[in-house]
């Protein structure tokens, strides 16, 4: 695993709720309160999307909500910047191809 | 080193085996000035524009390590060479978990990391107001006095 | 519609500054953020910062955004959180887009932009893959996240934000196997260098990345020696394996709102490129706004501070809550502080260049004080 627990300036990582979320329906242990992508680089994944035309994978690049690299599909929404979105318990993620499909009519 | 010996905060050769001493290895004109502050001797003077280099007034300075932590850019350290007859005593900043513990048996680096010799862990210091910046104490062979300035990160 | 004497778009090191200086003052302030935090960039230096004591030098810069927020509560700042600035009309309206599903107009007097910057990147063939991302992105990950994006991380870039970055990958707990400088000389402060260095680092003046390797993921880097004009030489390239890529080559402000609104702008290669002409009020050259931090030209958290305290203040007197002599006389104070963190070998260009900008904003921009 990929989480920081130990640290010289920022202490014992406290503990946190953990919640259960879907990356293209497999089950992960994310906690409470963090982004998405930082639950999935804690999961060992690190691939968030394929690109268009070429469908080369992507992962992070800037984390702070600029680049759009990082961006996946959240509950039938694509394009969502998964650096700044907080993971909530059930949630369904997928990896997202291309410009990504809408798969709920009502938020469209 | 050249750069270094010209210091105006670094000792002459004769004062700096004379006994406890603190180096101040900043040579940049940079804006920063805390450990003018620490040294409750005054032994350390920056002055008025805070990008002067520290002066460091060696008759005043008695080594107490104030300065360690309060130093942004973890640039300060104490050495002694009289410490004993084999042994010289080096106290230096360290933010790495884990830390050290007294008599571990560490590598001691000089400035690029490369390991000289072994080490002994005498003190580690770490009190609230150090904010997470330990001072770590440690003993090794004399002949490496001025080449020595840290320890390898302990994993 | 939500009415409000100053509005400030961005929670970051300027915009708190900005914000309790002005609320200080008695200025009904709004603050904006498109975060679900505000802080900025500041939660994630935990290194003790440098300065003047007298301005918070010695502390690291993750207590003093906690410092901030403790002093921006106890004020009773209003704050928008989710609040993404899409848009800026006549110099005081912003169209606000809240937690991606309202849209909202807010209706502001004054209004002070404090957006910040992001990260450059540096193309080169496999730069694409996951595991190469921006310095400021692994640190993002490792300090406020505290997920190690990887363990043997190639670091592209020896300024302030490269080592820095390398010493806290280190303090993280992964290894940097090598920072990478184009230039003859390395970019940093010695101090920040020399901690990196005597952790085992190697530098490399003079190199940079020629290739990048992996399929799924970075997994090695081809790294090329540069001559005087910055091109490889055929024959030094050597591989390293790594699994992970930091490019610290520079930021660029974030002035997308200032372009928006209809600011003049001024070209300072030495702060970053095309910024928003400003004086010494920070005022734009478009009536009612003002600027600070790192929009304004790409400095640090210290003089990102000051300058959120001088726009803060102005905005105050030009509201009417700060005499216009007070506000002077402040001002005048803060330029003294600014101009110290400014001076100095490393400050010079930038002290230039922010001279240049305020000959040109002093001279062009004329609206009054009302």
């Amino acid at each position: 695993m990929n989480r920081i627990i130990h640290h010289p300036i920022l202490g014992e990582k406290k503990p946190s709720k953990e919640v259960v979320i879907y990356v293209d329906d497999k089950p992960i242990i994310a906690h409470e309160g963090e982004m998405i992508a930082a639950a999935l680089i804690a999961n060992g994944i690190f691939i968030n999307r394929y690109t268009l035309h070429k469908h080369k994978p992507r992962g992070i690049y800037c984390a702070i909500g600029r680049c759009t690299d990082c961006i996946m599909t959240v509950d039938g929404v694509p394009n969502i910047r998964t650096c700044i979105t907080e993971v909530k318990e059930g949630m369904r993620i997928t990896t997202q191809k291309g410009a990504g499909v809408w798969q709920k009519e009502d938020q469209q | 080193m050249e750069e270094l010996h010209k210091s105006p905060a670094y000792p002459d050769r004769d004062r700096l085996y004379k006994g406890p001493i603190a180096i101040i290895e900043c040579i940049e004109e940079i804006p920063c000035n805390p450990c003018e502050a620490a040294c409750s001797n005054g032994a350390i003077t920056i002055g008025e524009s805070i990008t002067n280099l520290p002066k460091m007034d060696f008759e005043k300075c008695v080594a107490c390590g104030r300065c360690i932590p309060a130093c942004p850019g973890l640039a300060i350290y104490i050495k002694d060479y009289t410490y004993s007859d084999t042994k010289a005593l080096l106290s230096f900043p360290y933010e790495y978990y884990p830390l050290p513990e007294v008599n571990d048996i560490v590598e001691a680096v000089d400035r690029h990391g490369n390991t000289l010799c072994q080490a002994k862990v005498i003190k580690v210091r770490n009190p609230k107001s150090n904010d997470h910046t330990a001072v770590v104490t440690i003993e090794y062979p004399k002949e490496y006095f001025e080449e020595v300035i840290s320890i390898k990160r302990i994993k | 519609m939500i009415q409000t004497e100053l509005a400030i778009v961005g929670a970051g090191p300027a915009g708190l500054s900005a914000a309790i200086e002005a609320r200080r003052a008695g200025a009904d302030v709004l603050l904006i953020d498109e975060n679900a935090r505000p802080g900025g960039q500041l939660f994630k230096q935990i290194h003790k910062f440098f300065g003047s004591r007298a301005h918070k030098a010695g502390t690291r810069g993750i207590n003093i955004g906690t410092e901030l927020l403790r002093e921006s509560q106890e004020l009773g700042i209003r704050t928008c959180l989710k609040g993404e600035v899409c848009g800026i009309e006549n110099g005081q309206n912003l169209w606000v887009v809240i937690d991606r599903n309202r849209s909202e107009i807010v209706k502001a007097k004054k209004i002070i932009l404090a957006t910040g910057a992001t990260e450059n990147a540096v193309a080169f063939p496999g730069w694409d893959l996951p595991g190469i991302m921006g310095a400021g992105a692994a640190q993002t990950m490792i300090n406020v996240n505290r997920v190690l994006p990887g363990r043997k991380v190639l670091m592209l870039g020896s300024g302030n934000v490269g080592v820095i970055v390398s010493y806290q990958l280190l303090q993280a707990g992964a290894d940097v196997v090598a920072v990478l400088e184009a230039a003859p000389k390395l970019g940093g402060y010695g101090v920040h260098t020399a901690k990196v260095a005597r952790a085992g680092v190697p530098f490399y003046v003079s190199h940079t990345v020629k290739q990048a390797f992996g399929t799924d993921h970075v997994e090695a880097v081809e790294i090329v020696k540069l001559d005087a004009s910055f091109n490889q030489i055929p024959g030094t390239e050597h591989i390293m394996e790594a699994d992970t890529v930091c490019l610290a080559t520079g930021l660029t402000p974030l002035t997308e709102l200032a372009w928006l609104a209809g600011c003049k702008f001024k070209y300072l290669p030495a702060l970053g490129g095309h910024l928003p002409i400003h004086d010494d009020r920070m005022r734009t050259t478009k009536e009612n706004i003002f600027v600070a931090g790192d929009i304004t030209g790409i400095e640090e958290a210290s003089t990102a501070m000051e300058e959120g305290r001088l726009a803060g203040i102005n905005a105050a007197a030009d509201l009417g809550y700060i005499s216009e002599e007070e506000a002077k006389i402040r001002s005048r104070e803060i330029w003294d502080s600014l101009n110290c963190l400014r001076s100095g070998y490393f400050g010079q260009k930038r002290r230039e260049s922010k001279d240049l900008m305020l000959q040109t904003g002093n001279e062009v921009i004329q609206w009054k004080i009302h």
